[in-house]
């Protein structure tokens, strides 16, 4: 009898499993399939603006006209195409990570270590600086140190992974890299520095007050491998789908430097010699608030142009990392004194590294 | 049953209402459903991503919009529960 039921029992389900391996191995297919297209589309893009510019409209090869157009037709569906595929994988990634896990992981955390761990857990969590603010109260009214939630909130839009991969496609690893490792540390060592201050005070009071719910809180449902995917198909829609004409203003844009601004121009205006051209980017960066894919041409456009590193560098984290709209939205729970201290630390954080990157290289 | 769409009024929140109202449509069931805009009421379900769904004061989904079969079938769930 029991060798009967035994029988039973599997019979179904061999049915169910063979058909969920064919499921897995033709959504495998799929994704191949999709890579390679993917990889040729992205290497005939070369040759395709060559050809468009070239032997379609006939341009003098040299010419600033075709310098601009070829630039233009080349670079749009790069930048796209890029932006498409880390905006997938990232949404794939960032199912992993809900804020829920992050405060469970950082609440009660030492400051030193808090900081770090807040920072790097910054990259990968999902964020919107629309939901800034619940954010903020679930962190501290839960145990997370305010100087551990800052890291946290300073990470989460700059090291963004619009802008990791965009500047890993244009200018290679160590740019990216570079970038990557300075964002890291102006969050940890800005977050740390708001912690030692101590400035719970300039909280608005209510929101110690809160009674935030523990448990809850999070997703409920667990996610398959198929809802996975759809974020990151839902976060392609929705981020390319918002950001692609600011892609494009900013591809023509460079464009037009690229063709018609001489080459050393900027080596003048953002060159390493002019020390206060750091400190101007910083500045002219808080009220830009753009996306970091609309923001990379321009950067590097100015880059080709002889603009120097450092302050380059400092300009896209002011405009991606200092927004004006996340400080106003951030008035709702903080009092004027901490904003202001939170753009300072954070501002002379990105000076720092503009100088220190103009100098060492 | 009750839902409720936590969210402060952003654009998501406004679709995740409109995806709420489509799957109760759909379930052709009595389900009531409420906007829950105050902070400190989203606070409460320790919610830190907005919108977010919560069916019979449990949270079912956080910071996505979940598409109007998955809330059917989380609408289906809790009225069998409730009646059982």
């Amino acid at each position: 009898m029991p060798q009967e039921t035994y029988q039973a029992r599997t019979e179904l389900p061999a049915d169910e499993v063979s058909s969920r391996r064919w499921r897995r191995v033709s959504r495998l297919a799929l994704v191949l399939i999709g890579a390679v297209g993917w990889w040729l589309l992205y290497r005939s893009l070369d040759p395709f603006a060559k050809w468009f510019t070239y032997d379609l409209l006939k341009m003098a090869a040299g010419s600033r006209m075709a310098l601009a157009v070829e630039f233009f037709v080349f670079e749009s569906p790069k930048v796209l195409m890029l932006l498409a595929l880390v905006v997938f994988g990232v949404g794939i990634v960032r199912s992993f990570f809900t804020p829920e896990r992050t405060r469970r992981l950082l609440a009660g955390r030492r400051e030193t270590s808090g900081n770090v761990l807040a920072s790097l857990l910054g990259v990968v969590t999902p964020f919107c600086s629309c939901s800034a603010v619940p954010l903020f109260i679930g962190f501290v009214t839960t145990g997370v140190p305010l100087g551990v939630t800052f890291s946290f909130l300073i990470a989460a839009p700059m090291i963004n992974e619009v802008a990791l991969v965009l500047l890993f496609g244009l200018f290679g690893w160590k740019v990216a890299a570079l970038y990557m490792g300075t964002g890291l540390f102006i969050a940890i060592a800005a977050g740390w520095v708001i912690g030692r201050l101590h400035l719970e005070r300039w909280v608005e009071g209510w929101v110690y007050e809160t009674k935030t719910g523990v448990g809850q809180g999070g997703d409920e449902t667990p996610l398959t491998w198929n809802d996975r995917a759809r974020a990151g198909r839902d976060a392609v829609k929705d981020i390319v789908g918002k950001v692609w004409p600011y892609v494009l203003a900013g591809i023509a844009v460079g464009a037009g430097i690229h063709g018609y601004v001489p080459q050393d121009f900027m080596a003048s205006i953002m060159g390493k010699g002019t020390w206060w051209s750091v400190p101007l980017a910083v500045v002219i960066g808080i009220p830009m608030y753009s996306n970091a894919a609309g923001i990379i041409p321009i950067v590097q456009a100015l880059l080709g142009k002889g603009a120097a590193l450092g302050t380059v560098l400092a300009f896209m984290m002011s405009v991606i990392g200092l927004s004006l709209p996340e400080m106003v939205i951030l008035r709702k729970v903080l009092k004027i004194p901490l904003i202001l201290t939170f753009a300072g630390v954070v501002g002379l954080g990105i000076l720092v590294v503009g100088y220190l990157f103009n100098i060492v290289l | 049953m009750k839902i409720k769409v936590l969210g402060t009024g952003c654009a998501k929140c406004k679709l995740l209402y409109a995806q709420a109202e489509e799957a109760i449509a759909a379930a052709g069931i009595g389900v009531e459903l409420e906007k829950v805009e105050k902070l400190d009421e989203i606070m409460k379900y320790g919610v830190m991503m907005t919108p977010a769904l919560v069916i019979d004061e449990q949270v079912k989904a956080s910071g996505r919009i979940p598409p109007a079969p998955e809330i059917v079938s989380w609408i289906m769930t809790a009225a069998a529960k409730a009646s059982a």
